[in-house]
């Protein structure tokens, strides 16, 4: 959080009302026919611009929005004075993957959100100063190395490399602690390597910021499948004095309707880890093969359908994208939505599939599709979608991708005792610690809150190294001012309940 | 890096690699698989593993060279190294002391079968091999099984050795006899699929190890899905052993050949370059 002084404001609104710095992409025609990143970040003279626009409130909004606090006016601020290389230490105080959550955070969700700016005219653009700054630091060579204390002789196993996994060895490397991560496929990153297309969010960039925590001295071990290369109790039997688990929500749903094991149907996962991890785009330089035909109907509305719609558009497909309400209960990002429209997806909205119709050879062949209403609002608030009776239609595909969420993978949980988890198959853990019901073993990200978001995955990494530094000192998990908060914070909350 | 610490060629096609991986071995147990990838360009393909020694930190596979990635493999021998080699993956085979168990394995199949026979044999079962093969040449591993099975038959499709007939002329006078309590059946889809034909109507349970297509092995992709029961299923998670009475192997089968045209033309580019990744860049 920045100072709160008590100095008169030295800013009066008196700067130009600036509009919100554009960001140069590549042409929608273009890009739908490369892999190469869409958003080509701002120059030196955009960020100073758009850094120019941020008044530096003294109680600002935009830091409540962001789930790890950066400090905003702080890191825009030394980008507005020209220092981008103090900026993005600023910045690594609080976050180890400014790059990725520069381009993927749902902005507009959070810290745009509440920025002051955003109710008179546009939010500043702080994802994309965010993106500048470590792009800056990419371009120029690191801003130097953090500090590591002096090893605490003590050993932290980690499940994972995914955000939540590399952001928590990181954060104990750096407390002196050794950190092994294992991964069970063949690179480390978790989605942001296997599911979030090049064209987004290029490899480069997700395997910088690994290469960065190996540098300080975290080991990373890939190929490893715990669960079955190793159990979570020969982990700790093999010397590893906590443990904790980042393993993600890495199984994927499908709608259990008729046709969906023909031939040409893909999960988005499978699609997106063919063409991403085994670069099936570049097809047959590299081995694995994708399939994608002339039409391919995508089923879901999130970030996940939107990158697999994307994807299959880039390999040559007429794409419909079919989702059962409107767009704006669309879940996926804003800006990912826009850059779909622009390239040319199709939207079949208010549509859903009934079945999946295949030829002779077990192909798919046709898609049935029903049309929907919006009735009563349900249990999260958004209208629920009812089938309009009657008005069943089948449209012609070659290639179906179901991106109807995923669920939690059991290979891991289930081979670990005394784990407590969820009706859904999450794993259970304290909202304030991370600590679940294994004595030693801590866990976060996807695996705990089911499919989230990239920066709420690090928050959680964050705070488990926190936890576990403070177990493996012997120390009680919350502070006695930490736990008076949360008390607090829960009676008020009983009172406010007590009287509605 | 995974190092290539033995190489024998048993046909044209037909051949068995000894690994060096430590980590999978010491966890190895009969019935799983491991996936491995040849380079940075490789496909992950998934391969049962064939034998283990947990005190060499050693998996032995043996593959049939059918199309890019398995005959690329081919090529390779002692001192080659591969890029990744992850497992042991799949739910290991439940081993009991069933009473008589039948262990039939088809083509290469047979080299799955080996350790699970192995462990069943330890565990106290009667065994009956069967080890079938189109001829003589693709015949494998009838010394290794007749070591650990107390009673072995030899068919082949042509009748260059042991009886001339299919897998399924034994494995049908067996269960007319009678006695039998378990029975495996592992080779190429159309083999378990007649086995389980033929052992259905006396209702003896027939395990078969399934080959889906995979991509990760780790039940993150849903690439492997087939169809046990009318549920569907995730072989590299929920198997790959199935109850053979409930497979749908006609859809099995037929996800198989998703990429027929995708593996020639990357066969054809692999032959015509002479066998040099390189040439594709
Ligand atoms: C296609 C797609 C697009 C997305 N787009 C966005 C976006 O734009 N913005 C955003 O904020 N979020 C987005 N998300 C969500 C975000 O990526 C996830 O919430 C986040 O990655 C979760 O991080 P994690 O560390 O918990 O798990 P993951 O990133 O899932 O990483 C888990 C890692 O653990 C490994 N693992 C699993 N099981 C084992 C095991 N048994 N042994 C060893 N290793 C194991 C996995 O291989 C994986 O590498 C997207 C997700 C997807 C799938
Ligand atoms: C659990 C399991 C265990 C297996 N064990 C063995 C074994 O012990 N010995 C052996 O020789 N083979 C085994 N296979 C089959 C082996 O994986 C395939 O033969 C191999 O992947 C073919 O690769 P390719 O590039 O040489 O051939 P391709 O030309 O790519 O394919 C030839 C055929 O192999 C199958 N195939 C292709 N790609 C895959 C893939 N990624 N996963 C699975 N099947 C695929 C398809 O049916 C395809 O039509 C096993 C498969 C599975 C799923
Ligand atoms: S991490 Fe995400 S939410 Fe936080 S400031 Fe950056 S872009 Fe905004
Ligand atoms: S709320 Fe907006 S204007 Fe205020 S400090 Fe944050 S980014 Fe700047
Ligand atoms: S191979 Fe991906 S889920 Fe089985």
């Amino acid at each position: 959080m920045p100072e709160v002084s008590n100095d008169k404001p030295e800013r009066k609104p008196k700067r130009p009302k600036l509009p919100r710095t554009a960001i140069p992409e590549q042409p929608a025609k273009v890009r739908a026919t490369n892999f190469e990143e869409v958003s080509l970040g701002y120059d030196e003279q955009m960020a100073l611009t758009e850094a120019s626009r941020c008044l530096q409130c003294k109680r600002p909004k935009c830091v409540l929005g962001c789930p790890v606090g950066i400090d905003i006016p702080a890191f825009i601020k030394l980008i507005e004075e020209g220092d981008p290389a103090a900026a993005i230490a600023k910045l690594k105080e609080t976050t180890s993957f400014p790059a990725v959550c520069g381009r993927v955070c749902p902005q507009e969700e959070q810290c745009e959100k509440l920025c002051i700016l955003g109710r008179k005219q546009e939010p500043v653009a702080i994802g994309r100063l965010e993106r500048y700054a470590a792009d800056w630091e990419a371009a120029n060579g690191p801003s130097g190395k953090p500090e590591i204390a002096a090893s605490k002789g003590k050993h932290v196993g980690v499940v994972g490399s995914g955000p939540a996994g590399v952001t928590c060895a990181g954060e104990l490397a750096k407390m002196g602690y050794d950190v092994t991560i294992y991964e069970a496929l063949h690179k480390p990153g978790g989605v942001l390597v296997y599911g979030i297309p090049e064209f987004r969010l290029p490899k480069d960039i997700v395997q910088r910021e690994c290469d960065y925590v190996e540098s300080l001295g975290v080991e990373i071990k890939l190929d490893h499948v715990i669960g079955r290369t190793m159990t979570v109790d020969q982990m700790a039997e093999n010397g590893h004095d906590a443990i904790f688990l980042a393993n993600g929500a890495g199984l994927p749903a499908f709608m259990n309707i008729p046709g969906e094991n023909l031939n040409g149907v893909y999960s988005a996962n499978e699609f997106l880890t063919r063409s991403n991890l085994m670069k099936a785009y570049r097809f047959p330089e590299y081995d694995t093969p994708i399939k994608v035909g002339k039409k391919v109907a995508v089923i879901g509305g999130g970030n996940v359908a939107m990158d697999a719609a994307r994807t299959a558009l880039r390999l040559g497909a007429e794409v419909h994208l079919i989702y059962r309400r409107s767009r704006e209960e669309m879940p996926a990002r804003n800006e990912e939505i826009h850059h779909a429209e622009e390239e040319g997806i199709i939207f079949d909205l208010l549509t859903n599939p009934t079945q999946i119709l295949g030829d002779q050879e077990g192909w798919v062949e046709e898609i049935e599709v029903v049309d929907m209403e919006l009735g009563e609002p349900d249990a999260s608030g958004r209208r629920r979608p009812v089938p309009r009776e009657g008005s069943e239609r089948r449209i012609p595909v070659d290639v179906v991708i179901v991106s109807v969420g995923t669920k939690a993978n059991p290979l891991l949980t289930k081979s670990t005792s005394g784990l407590e988890l969820t009706g859904r198959g999450n794993i259970v853990a304290d909202e304030h610690t991370l600590l679940t019901s294994k004595e030693g073993v801590f866990a976060g990200g996807d695996i705990v809150t089911g499919a989230a978001t990239v920066i709420l995955a690090m928050g959680a990494g964050k705070l488990a190294a926190r936890s576990i530094d403070r177990y493996l000192q012997g120390q009680p998990l919350l502070t006695p001012e930490e736990e008076e908060a949360i008390q607090a914070a829960s009676d008020k909350a009983a009172e406010t309940a007590a009287a509605k | 890096m995974y190092k290539i610490l033995d190489k024998v060629d048993y046909s044209d096609d037909v051949y068995m690699q000894v690994i060096e991986a430590p980590a999978v071995a010491a966890a190895a147990q009969p019935g799983q698989f491991i996936v491995l990838r040849i380079h940075e360009e490789g496909e992950r393909i998934p391969l049962t593993i064939a034998d283990f020694d947990r005190d060499k930190g050693t998996i032995t596979i043996v593959v049939q060279a059918i199309g890019k990635s398995t005959r690329h493999l081919q090529k390779l021998g002692k001192g080659d190294s591969l890029a990744n080699f992850i497992g042991p993956l799949g739910i290991p085979s439940e081993i009991e002391n069933y009473g008589t168990v039948v262990c039939a394995g088809g083509g290469v199949g047979v080299a799955p079968v080996y350790p699970i026979a192995r462990a069943l044999k330890e565990a106290g079962n009667k065994v009956i091999s069967i080890v079938a093969a189109r001829n003589e040449k693709l015949l494998l591993w009838q010394d290794k099984m007749g070591e650990i099975s107390d009673e072995l038959i030899v068919t082949t499709d042509d009748g260059s050795c042991g009886r001339h007939c299919l897998v399924t002329e034994p494995l049908q006078e067996l269960c007319e006899t009678g006695g039998i309590d378990l029975i495996y059946a592992i080779g190429p889809g159309i083999m378990m699929k007649f086995c389980c034909k033929t052992t259905e109507p006396f209702g003896v349970k027939t395990i078969v190890s399934l080959n889906s297509i995979m991509v990760d092995g780790t039940g993150m992709c849903g690439a492997c899905r087939v169809s046990v029961g009318g549920e569907t299923k995730f072989v590299c998670v929920d198997g790959p052993e199935f109850d053979g009475h409930q497979v749908d192997f006609d859809l099995l089968m037929s996800r198989q050949r998703q990429y027929l045209s995708q593996e020639k033309e990357s066969l054809d580019l692999y032959v015509e370059c002479g066998g040099d990744q390189r040439c594709l860049k």
